[in-house]
């Protein structure tokens, strides 16, 4: 889970926005290729297409980085951002929507190269490749840079450790060893331009992890552990104009010593690129209507006031705002221990889905969702639909039937858990709370504080068994756009954790399970795509995950930004891509 | 006994009588007139403080019969109306026999947040709950919540401030320094604290009922010292007077002279200090919802409405307007009806 959409949306949370039903239907024709400024046209088409360079294009944001240190983030529009000073071993491809999901390479010379059973890749970097300092990039550098990232006792404590869950490593601390090179094994660098990656499983979407910021090369002297986020070494186009300020601002400037020829994903159009950080959401967006900004940062759209002016003006706005989907699905974990199958299935049944679209903002809040995968993901079947009725307002006698045959004709109590401060799970409760009414299962509702949502309570076994949560409204975006990326962690048997849990309705389905393996063994993407959809199917017919909606958010486009497109690979613009025209 | 050291006193004795006197209730009274019947002729008299009162009474009785005219207006507080409200904007249509969108986008939608005859005071905003159904609820739950915790503060207020009082010595250093530290106790952190860590069961009450209980327990627990001081300052001249003298030398317990002899002048000064305590309280709550540690949704209140209403603000004012102007008629109402007693009781005011 990038953080990206679990920290912010939420908070905006009426970041439900907008009039897909409009705009997608005419810019879906133009898919991918350039489009001339209309209503959605970003979410799938390059917008004021330009090789214009020059000017500062200028960001702000109304919280801040978790960390500007590649080793040691994992907010989305971060991972975003620090491309502009941190090459990764590979990219996604600088493509509009979902043609942005295929890999591509940055650092490295040619894909990496699996060995049969998919437990060791090999991957070749671009040889003369330099620091903003003009010192070579080496493998051993990257080496180094994930040991740092994924082994550290805690010193970078924000990233994920995909690293560290896949490699065959011994665990150690890079901080406290005396030769953290020798002692990280996993990892081989034959010579400065190779690296070979050990697992300690088969992994067949490793490359994905390729993708992931803590790939960008860090020189082992260069390492100022938790201080290095003030100024990082660049390998990329653009380097760190004096420090950056945390709640202040970071300024990036161009570094010489980048080299267009070797980068396949940058065209580093603006000479500059300004960040102030901690800037209302309300003023951050009235300031880029107003032309005196040029993006929000955080890449989750205009804040609930902004939005409702401009649904209340559409006229005025319309060309120049985007309503993508934002990669997320939200959705009530219906928990395995409390509620048995049956029981489970008469809740998917009676939900009134209509009323859950509509608590959510309709059709410009999101796609009333009755699948697992977003539709942005390779096996993702929006159509199908296990519990079907007329017009989504619930089946009650399908309902009553499973109430039947898990012996609870007369219905029954349970809790829902929601999270403080987020107005649309609240809704979402509230709304299910009525229509479950129908049947007679009565929910109570309880609010827990949202950062320790998953550590302390719907997430904690023990708490909830013993005080009967029933359910659990939740939300998910994936790490990587494909069916592991998103489904893993939130449907695996394997997933599932006593506290923290990401499997929060705890399912353990042998043949859920299985099917995971299999993916993991499997090269064809197209072959895992079908393995992915079946694992969808199985977790609805299960009654596990009760879908609300695929969201979108609303994003005003300026007219001043050229080569704007969303990507779906990181929901947002892609920042690599924008450039500036005052003209 | 000790009679000598009784000698000084007696000689103001026409002073302290006099003053007796005018101690509401006390023994002595002079005037045909109670003092009670005093106080009662001053309020009449005094219009602000008749208008709050029957506003208070008003808001007690809409509270207390919440679900009958919620029943009678067809509109319980839970029950969504969403085919009255636009989805995307999540505001009501100006007319929702007519969604048809305008030039192609959205419906029209009411800025005045959907204010009918089935509506009085209009629609929640995304959900179409009925306005006027949830703020007559939320009365329930402020004036419940405040009415206990004023009791809880009175009864502890009233006792340990008596006995310190009347006490005096160690035990009054005791009891004071404890006011002190209650009172530099940081009440609104400590709330939300509490609020999310005890669980549920505790003490047999779960849910909704378990929040009330921890909420008036932390308002109630941790004002007392307000009244303990004042009654505590009360008992220190009442133990000196004449008629608490007298009953000692007559031979009656401490108890006797404290809840028999003393404590009934100290009612006035604690139904009035009382009166003006329940909207303290009330806005408490009202805080405590606001910050999200009040009552459970989908429960209305009117801290939560305000707290809800904040996203709106631009587009659906007048959801921020009506529970807003709930609080704020609630607080103005109590406090002026307390001045207004506090005036009414007051022996230094003239008819």
């Amino acid at each position: 889970m990038r953080k990206r959409t679990l920290g912010f949306v939420a908070l905006g949370a009426a970041a439900s926005i907008f009039l897909a039903a409009c705009g997608s239907g005419d810019s879906g024709e133009n898919g991918g290729s350039d489009a001339a400024a209309a209503f959605d046209a970003g979410s799938t088409g390059v917008v004021n297409p330009s090789e214009e360079t020059g000017g500062t294009l200028r960001y702000a944001i109304s919280s801040d980085f978790d960390s500007t240190d590649p080793g040691d983030t994992y907010y989305g529009f971060s991972w975003n951002f620090t491309r502009y000073y941190a090459r990764t071993l590979l990219a996604f491809t600088p493509a509009p929507a979902e043609a942005s999901t295929e890999l591509t390479t940055d650092l490295a010379a040619g894909m990496p190269e699996p060995n049969d059973d998919f437990t060791q890749w090999t991957v070749k970097i671009q040889e003369g490749l330099k620091y903003e300092d003009g010192t070579e990039i080496t493998a051993q550098d990257i080496k180094y840079a994930i040991a740092r990232s994924n082994y550290n006792g805690g010193e970078l404590p924000n990233g994920p450790r995909y690293f560290e869950s896949s490699l065959d490593q011994e665990p150690f601390n890079v901080y406290e060893s005396s030769d953290p090179m020798e002692e990280f094994t996993a990892i081989e660098t034959p010579d400065d331009y190779t690296l070979v990656f050990n697992l300690k499983e088969s992994f067949s979407e490793f490359p994905y992890v390729l993708t992931q910021p803590q790939t960008a090369p860090v020189p082992e002297e260069a390492d100022r552990g938790a201080l290095y986020k003030e100024n990082v070494l660049s390998s990329g186009p653009y380097k760190f104009e004096g420090q950056y300020e945390p709640g202040v601002k970071l300024d990036l400037v161009r570094n010489e010593n980048w080299d267009g020829a070797t980068d396949p994903i940058r065209p580093a159009l603006p000479d500059e690129v300004t960040v102030e950080i901690g800037v209302a959401q309300e003023e951050i967006d009235q300031r880029i209507v107003n032309g005196e900004l040029d993006v929000d940062l955080s890449g989750v759209g205009v804040g609930p006031t902004m939005k409702s002016q401009f649904l209340q003006d559409l006229e005025s706005y319309e060309t120049n705002l985007d309503n993508p989907l934002s990669g997320a699905l939200r959705y009530v974990n219906i928990h395995t221990p409390n509620l048995e199958t049956a029981c489970r299935q008469a809740i998917a049944f009676a939900a009134d889905r209509d009323s859950l679209h509509r608590a959510w903002g309709g059709d410009t809040g999101g796609d009333l969702a009755t699948n697992l995968l977003p539709p942005t993901i390779p096996g993702s079947d929006p159509e199908s639909d296990l519990y079907p009725s007329e017009d989504n307002k619930g089946d009650l006698e399908a309902a009553q039937d499973k109430l039947d045959e898990c012996g609870e004709s007369d219905g029954f109590k349970t809790v829902i858990a929601v999270r403080d401060g987020r107005p649309n799970d609240l809704a979402t409760a509230e709304s299910l709370q009525e229509s479950l009414k129908r049947v007679n299962i009565e929910l109570e509702i309880k609010t827990f504080p949202a950062e320790d949502f998953f550590a302390q309570y719907a997430g904690s076994q023990d708490y909830v068994r013993e005080n009967n949560i029933g359910l659990s409204v939740s939300g998910w975006i994936p790490d990587w756009a494909s069916g592991y990326g998103f489904g893993y962690k939130i449907t695996s048997g394997d997933a599932i954790q006593a506290t923290g849990n990401y499997n929060t309705s705890e399912l353990d389905d042998q043949e859920v399970n299985a099917l995971w393996d299999e993916a993991l063994t499997t090269e064809d993407p197209d072959e895992r795509a079908e393995i992915y959809a079946q694992i969808d199917t199985l977790v609805i017919e299960q009654a596990a995950i009760l879908p609300v909606v695929f969201d979108r958010a609303m994003f005003y486009r300026s007219d001043e930004l050229t080569n704007v497109y969303y990507t779906s690979s990181y929901a947002m613009y892609d920042y690599m891509a924008l450039g500036v025209n005052r003209g | 006994m000790s009679a000598p050291s009784h000698a000084p006193e007696s000689a103001e004795q026409p002073e302290a009588a006099a003053a007796a006197a005018k101690v509401p209730g006390g023994r002595g009274d002079a005037d045909s007139r109670s003092l009670r019947q005093i106080a009662w002729q001053r309020l009449r008299k005094d219009k602000v403080a008749m208008v709050s009162g029957v506003i208070v009474v008003l808001l007690i009785l809409a509270a207390i019969f919440a679900p009958l005219l919620a029943k009678w207006l067809g509109q319980p507080p839970t029950q969504f109306n969403q085919d009255l409200i636009e989805p995307n904007t999540g505001l009501p249509y100006a007319d929702p026999n007519n969604t048809e969108p305008v030039g192609g986008l959205i419906p029209e939608v009411d800025n005045w947040g959907g204010i009918s005859g089935d509506h009085l005071l209009g629609l929640e905003p995304k959900t179409g709950r009925d306005l006027f159904s949830r703020i007559v609820y939320g009365a329930q739950i402020s004036l419940l919540v405040a009415f206990l915790s004023t009791l809880l503060c009175v009864a502890l207020g009233t006792l340990l401030g008596i006995i310190a009082g009347y006490k005096g010595g160690w035990v009054d250093t005791v009891i004071s320094r404890a006011m002190d530290i209650f009172l530099a106790f940081p009440l609104m952190l400590f709330a939300i604290a509490l609020v999310g860590v005890i669980p549920n069961g505790f003490i047999g009450l779960e849910g909704n009922g378990l929040r009330i209980a921890v909420i008036v327990f932390i308002i109630g627990f941790f004002n007392w010292p307000y009244i303990a001081r004042i009654v505590r300052g009360q008992t220190l001249s009442l133990r000196e007077r004449e008629f608490v003298e007298a009953a000692r030398s007559l031979g009656a317990s401490n108890r006797h002279i404290l809840f028999k002899e003393i404590l009934p002048n100290l009612i006035t000064p604690i139904l009035v200090y009382s009166t003006l305590l329940i909207p303290t309280n009330i806005l408490f709550e009202a805080a405590l919802s606001f910050l999200g540690v009040g009552i459970n949704p989908p429960t209305p209140s009117w801290g939560k409405m305000l707290s809800e209403a904040v996203a709106h603000y631009s587009t659906a004012p007048y959801f921020i307007i009506f529970p807003g102007l709930a609080i704020f008629v609630t607080v103005l109402a109590f406090n002026l009806f307390g001045d207004g007693l506090r005036d009414a009781f007051d022996p230094k005011t003239s008819d």
